[in-house]
């Protein structure tokens, strides 16, 4: 008990700890629940702030949400209680919060995650920066001290819209028992409209445990949110001219593409007007990496051909991307001699980087359709097609992978790649293996690939791949690709997926190290491993064992396809301990800021 | 064993003849363009709702927007409150301010102002009366108005633009000056046209521009 909680008077010891003494204590006390609401079904009419929190959940079609229990948010957990949303509790908030993100990538609905005040709350923030780096959807709802606590350093009391400002598309303080149930409607309505991002309704205690039979007004975006969806037919008139032009053509996907729904329509116009094909990481799988006109991903870690073909295109129609600096490269070098056609729901995205020639406002589905409609003729650029062929035999992705060396990673990523289907989800962590899984895996299909981009958050990959396995179809496999500094960020998720038994297969791409920064150390810091050195890694198979779930263990090439097929074949989460040649590093590689055209394809070349 | 990838090496690629700048913008005769910062007011009309002054001076401060100054106030609709900033940046960082101020959920509309519109700032100067016939002759020609004096100090009301207003405390430096206070600016635009319109479809149209400098003009106080 903590030394707060010591203080509550006897009368008040059947109470839970923590959160009652602030409750007792405050000046308006607060009607208790009734006592047969547990047996009421949810058309019943909602009683207090927390049933119309859940009743506005339930009417955006919530099905799952992601939370740690907590003294604050208890209101909310109680009504939970008496819903069909399945909540899934997670062991650390950090994980709710990937999990639900990662949810809202796979099914393009928002996912909720929840947390108690203080350090539940702060435990989100990371998630939550990292769902708004990558323009994820996401709803936080977090509990909050009684409001007239708020501001006191009460037990257990943060800033809470303070602390995520900066990482919110939008956060709420709500103050009004009547109106919480549509704060987090309209929550909702914002986290998925327009340019999609993670919102916040913090709840204090007395706010969700006030009696109130005001039900939830619709999920709807506040009077003041206006989205573009048609771009200027004027510009659009002018974009299409440029690319009928155009003799070295390409199109760069982001992931607002997907986010958009465009992939469809970006694929045919791409093949209708037979214009190359390059994704930003986010964007992966909005483009069949097995067609000929995909140039795949470009950037610090992307093809060669792909770094070739944006370096030296002389028009670029991109669509859903905001130009993060480890695709640009040095803004300099970005695709110098290209007029920039710029597709972005979000206006604040057009020349913020790099300037728009061509800036098209609007939704990346619409917009796209808006060009293929004043594309005429197609560009005249088999020349620069045929060089772009060339590029990729020049550069190809090849590796060695000698029998008797230790195993190399990107030969486990094209195994797994093998075994399993098409529509198969991947999770990553960040680091060398993020990048091996996004150069040696084929990506067809959108919202398959999952990972970590803006922020780059180490331990995503676990979480993650819960998130995307609740969201996915029954029969899509779901793979984690980890690394082992990665997976030991968020390991203890490893209970949940052994609660709910959900079927994971997760690889740990294990090299003792924390590969990306010894790659940094051996390329720019004299080779000096400064606290990048894993070597007294836990043995993850017998760790995921000890979990419950099914563990493996990798060290040669004859075990690899036939662990494979195991760790897929069982049924409930599973562990692959991969033991790689620990000194594998990651190319090509533009070093930051560089110029995307002089990657490295080797070490003495950096 | 083989580190690495195969292919031609950095120096043996073709490389292209373009370049930016610093903004991402191409460098070629046609748009070629150096973007000095140039001072400028924005008007935002915002809802008057607790923490949208924290969203405004937190999004400066985080994208490290350059701010001279800013102040909120309310409008005559109790509803919306109006905030006007003055900011020093060249013309992509202003572009980008007023798109992000725009992407705020509480803020209604966003206006850079023209050259020619009103622009005032008012101070409060507290001088010492040791001499209180020429403060109040100075005071006189700088239109201030005597707010409070005592037999040791005297403090002066002054409003206007920035430059007056600076003359003013220049010339009251003599008497020696205790203290001063001043509320950094705030403006409208001028006759019928509109400051920051109640309607945010206003500014789409701005967006959408292909000049991508509506004023190149920088801001001198009238
Ligand atoms: C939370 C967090 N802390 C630190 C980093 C910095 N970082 C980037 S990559 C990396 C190494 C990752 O190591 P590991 O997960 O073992 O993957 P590997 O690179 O070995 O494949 C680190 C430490 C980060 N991205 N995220």
């Amino acid at each position: 008990m903590s030394e707060r909680a010591a203080k509550v008077t006897p009368a008040e010891t059947d109470e839970q700890d923590d959160d009652q003494i602030t409750d007792s204590a405050a000046p308006d006390a607060v009607t208790e629940p009734d006592a047969d609401a547990a047996s009421e079904s949810t058309t019943e009419p909602v009683t207090n702030g927390a049933q119309s929190v859940v009743r506005a959940l339930e009417n955006a079609g919530v099905e799952y949400a992601f939370g740690v229990q907590g003294g604050a948010i208890m209101p909310v957990y109680d009504a939970l209680y008496d819903s069909e949303i399945y909540h899934v509790t997670m062991a650390h908030e950090q994980a709710a919060a990937h999990a639900a993100d990662a949810y809202g990538i796979v099914s393009g609905e928002p996912g909720i995650c929840l947390a108690t005040s203080g350090p539940g709350a702060t435990n989100l923030v990371t998630g939550i920066a990292d769902a708004d780096m990558d323009s994820d959807p996401l709803v936080a709802l977090t509990g909050q001290v009684p409001t007239a606590f708020v501001g006191n350093d009460a037990f257990q009391e943060t800033d809470t819209t303070g602390v995520t400002k900066p990482v919110t598309k939008d956060n709420t303080f709500a103050s009004d028992p009547d109106r919480v149930g549509s704060d987090v409607s309209e929550a909702f309505a914002l986290a998925r409209e327009g340019r999609p991002g993670p919102t916040l309704v913090d709840l204090p205690k007395d706010v969700t445990k006030s009696e109130t039979d005001r039900e939830p007004d619709e999920p709807k975006t506040p009077d003041t949110y206006h989205v573009q969806e048609r771009a200027n037919a004027e510009i659009v008139a002018a974009a299409a001219e440029r690319l009928e032009n155009a003799t070295r053509p390409v199109m760069l996907l982001g992931g607002g593409v997907i986010k958009g729904e465009a992939s469809e329509a970006c694929r045919e116009f791409a093949i209708e007007h037979e214009i190359p094909v390059i994704t930003t990481m986010p964007g992966i799988g909005a483009f069949p990496e097995d067609h000929e006109l995909s140039m795949e991903m470009a950037g610090m870690h992307g093809t060669g051909y792909a770094n070739m073909a944006i370096t030296h295109c002389d028009t670029m129609l991109a669509i859903g991307t905001r130009f993060d600096d480890r695709l640009t490269g040095g803004i300099e070098t970005f695709a110098p001699d290209a007029e920039i056609i710029h597709v972005d729901i979000d206006p604040a995205e057009i020349s913020k980087n790099i300037h728009a020639d061509y800036p098209l406002i609007g939704d990346a589905e619409t917009v796209v359709e808006q060009l293929s409609t004043a594309v005429e003729t197609s560009p005249e650029a088999k020349k620069w097609r045929a060089q772009c062929q060339q590029w990729k035999s020049d550069y190809s992705m090849a590796y060695d992978a000698p029998e008797d060396e230790p195993v190399q990673p990107e030969f486990v990523v094209e195994a797994l790649d093998e075994a399993t289907a098409d529509d198969t989800i991947v999770t990553t962590g960040v680091g060398q293996h993020q990048m091996w899984a996004c150069q040696y895996w084929t990506y067809t299909e959108p919202r398959t690939w999952v990972s970590s981009h803006g922020l780059g958050t180490m331990g995503y990959g676990l979480p993650a791949a819960i998130g995307a396995r609740l969201a996915a179809d029954d029969d899509q496999d779901v793979v984690c690709i980890d690394g082992d500094g990665s997976f030991l960020m968020t390991l203890q998720e490893l209970s949940v997926a052994v609660r709910e038994n959900l079927d994971i297969t997760v690889a740990v791409l294990n090299n003792e190290y924390i590969g990306m920064v010894r790659q940094w150390q051996d390329a720019f810091f004299g080779g000096r491993h400064a606290a990048s050195d894993y070597n007294w890694m836990p043995e993850f198979d017998k760790l995921a064992e000890a979990f419950g779930a099914a563990g493996f263990r990798i060290d040669d090439y004859d075990d690899v396809a036939e662990t494979i097929e195991e760790a897929l074949a069982y049924d409930g989460p599973s562990v692959i301990d991969v033991h790689i040649d620990p000194d594998a590093n990651v190319y090509p590689m533009v070093p930051s800021g560089g110029d995307n055209g002089q990657f490295a394809l080797t070490e003495d070349q950096l | 064993m083989k580190r690495g990838l195969d292919g031609p090496a950095p120096e043996e690629r073709p490389t292209p003849a373009g370049r930016r700048n610093k903004q991402g913008i191409r460098i070629d005769p046609e748009v070629e363009a150096t973007h000095d910062p140039r001072r400028t007011v924005i008007s935002a009309l915002v809802k008057h709702e607790p923490g949208v002054l924290s969203d405004v001076s937190g999004l400066f401060s985080r994208r490290q927007f350059n701010i001279e100054s800013l102040t909120v106030g309310p409008t005559e609709d109790e509803e919306r409150a109006r905030i006007t900033v003055v900011v020093e940046e060249p013309d992509p960082g202003i572009d980008q301010i007023k798109k992000q101020l725009r992407k705020l959920v509480p803020v209604i509309s966003v206006r850079e102002l023209e050259p020619d519109a009103m622009r005032r700032e008012l101070a409060l100067v507290k001088v010492a009366a040791d001499r209180p016939d020429q403060v109040a002759a100075v005071a006189d020609m700088y239109g201030g108005k005597t707010v409070d004096s005592c037999p040791e100090t005297a403090t002066i009301e002054i409003t206007g633009t920035r430059q007056k207003i600076e003359a003013a405390v220049e010339t009251f430096s003599q008497f020696g000056i205790r203290e001063i206070s001043r509320t950094g600016l705030t403006a409208l635009a001028r006759s019928t046209d509109e400051t920051a319109a109640q309607s945010p479809a206003v500014g789409t149209e701005e967006m959408n521009r292909q000049d991508k400098h509506p004023h190149t003009q920088t801001a001198d106080d009238d």
